[in-house]
């Protein structure tokens, strides 16, 4: 067993951890949500916007957005000063990497979306429409509802590759798991292999609580005498 | 039937409606006047879906003029809520929201779209499912339903909206023969009670029976138009007449 210290490390790591995964999610799904909305727009620009944001995200790896987000665009952050010495820029690397990597799970998140909302056929809208719905309110209460039905297996899949991606955070000192485990074992050489079997433990329950979580949704969301 | 005004509803001039190079509508007028029940027969393809759908704007259109309830549905500054406000509509694949029950179906437009009172929509929901004799069938879901009750849960949805105007686009013709008729008298019904009614449909019958003015289109234009008496015995033109020997 890791004595106090290191047990400390482990445990604030595998919260960070959640709360990374946590804001991620969160805000990922928003970003899908809001990007298919975006996508459906009469207005090209916007559309093309879009697209920009999809292909620049998707096409590039996440580790290497994670460096540029927090290097590059890190420098132009204002700071504050909370003592008058300090410089502390108003993002942190934490703040980066859930920006970072929300953005990258987004990305995919907007084609999961797309996915969906194609598969909910043109005369449910039209039904929608010609009772008086706006653009808006036929999004929101007809073809979301049903689109996020369609999306959810994708969405649970990408989640999952999210949540595992934010080991990737390391690379810019967040302390989360991985980020802890490796300041343990080099610290103590010995305590490498098992620290490793700790992570994969931690992730294989992590991710197992988030796809029960994702399959009670479905099972909730399941229409009787719809899609099967 | 109750008596009928002549004060016109639903007025169409010289509509032209393309899609692409190929001419849908070529040069319709129609005029339809409160508490008329009008019945647009014809073979497939000849623009009768496209005309209804440009009543309420579904479809936009290249030329010509449509009003309904004194609004000028070609007016490029149209205000489409006002329009669909006037206007109800029931399609052939009834395009129910699947996740919603009946009721809920029926609720929708009422409570988001004309920011009524939950419960006062809900008291006209119910009663709505009874005048299309579906009580207890509130809680159940699309799918649940058979396709007769779908129909008329979307025709009770429509409703809800309290329109000047229903339009019916083949609304029996994805049904089974058994449910057609359940359909056809809730229709019916509301013809009865003076609700201005356009109906495309393969009916003849029900046309027949309960139309005030049938007209038959064909290739973009109406061909024929008359009283249901006359046009089933008296057609004058050889394609409505071909057309009628083939149906009837």
């Amino acid at each position: 067993m890791y004595e106090p210290v290191q047990q400390g490390k482990i445990l604030s790591g595998i919260w960070m951890t959640i709360k990374l995964s946590f804001y991620c999610l969160i805000l990922s799904v928003v970003i899908g949500i809001v990007g298919a909305f975006a996508q459906g727009s009469k207005n090209v620009i916007i559309r093309s916007l879009v697209q920009g944001y999809i292909q620049f995200f998707r096409n590039t790896p996440p580790y290497v957005q994670l460096l540029f987000f927090y290097f590059a665009l890190g420098q132009f952050t204002p700071t504050y000063s909370p003592d008058g010495w300090l410089e502390i820029p108003i993002i942190s690397n934490v703040g980066w990497a859930i920006i970072s990597l929300s953005f990258f799970a987004g990305a995919f998140n907007v084609e999961i979306f797309r996915a969906g909302i194609e598969a909910v056929a043109d005369s449910t809208k039209e039904a929608a429409e010609s009772l008086g719905f706006s653009r808006f309110q036929t999004f929101r209460y007809v073809v979301f509802p049903l689109a996020i039905r369609v999306s959810l297996p994708s969405l649970n899949n990408n989640l999952i590759n999210l949540m595992k991606t934010t080991t990737q955070a390391y690379g810019i000192a967040v302390p989360e798991l991985l980020y802890q485990s490796v300041t343990i074992w080099n610290d103590y050489p010995s305590a490498q292999y098992p620290t490793m079997l700790l992570v994969f433990v931690v992730y294989i329950l992590l991710v197992g609580v988030l796809v029960m979580s994702m399959n009670r949704w479905e099972r909730k969301l399941r229409i009787p005498g719809y899609g099967h | 039937m109750t008596s009928k005004t002549t004060e016109v509803i639903v007025s169409i001039k010289d509509v032209h409606k393309s899609f692409g190079d190929l001419e849908v509508l070529k040069g319709v007028s129609l005029d339809v006047r409160k508490g008329e029940v009008i019945c647009i027969i014809g073979p497939s393809g000849s623009g009768k879906s496209t005309l209804i759908r440009c009543i309420n704007a579904l479809n936009d259109i290249q030329a010509g003029t449509i009003h309904v309830c004194g609004i000028d549905v070609t007016d490029p500054k149209l205000q489409k809520l006002e329009l669909r406000k006037r206007v109800g509509m029931v399609f052939q694949q009834y395009n129910l929201f699947p996740h919603k029950t009946a009721l809920e179906n029926i609720m929708m437009a009422p409570t988001l779209v004309l920011n009524e009172d939950k419960e006062t929509v809900r008291t006209r929901a119910f009663a709505l499912m009874q005048k299309v004799r579906l009580e207890g069938k509130e809680n159940a879901y699309p799918g649940e339903l058979s396709g007769g009750q779908q129909q008329r849960v979307a025709i009770a949805r429509s409703l809800a909206m309290n329109p000047d105007v229903m339009l019916f686009d083949e609304v029996t013709a994805a049904l089974d023969p058994e449910t057609v008729k359940e359909v056809l008298v809730t229709i019916k019904d509301l013809a009865q009670e003076g609700m201005t009614c356009i109906l495309v449909t393969h009916e003849m019958g029900f046309a027949r029976e309960v139309a005030d003015h049938i007209y038959f289109t064909d290739n973009g234009v109406i061909v024929e138009h008359g009283p249901p008496k006359t046009f089933f015995t008296k057609a004058k033109d050889p394609r409505t007449k071909e057309f009628l020997s083939q149906i009837l």
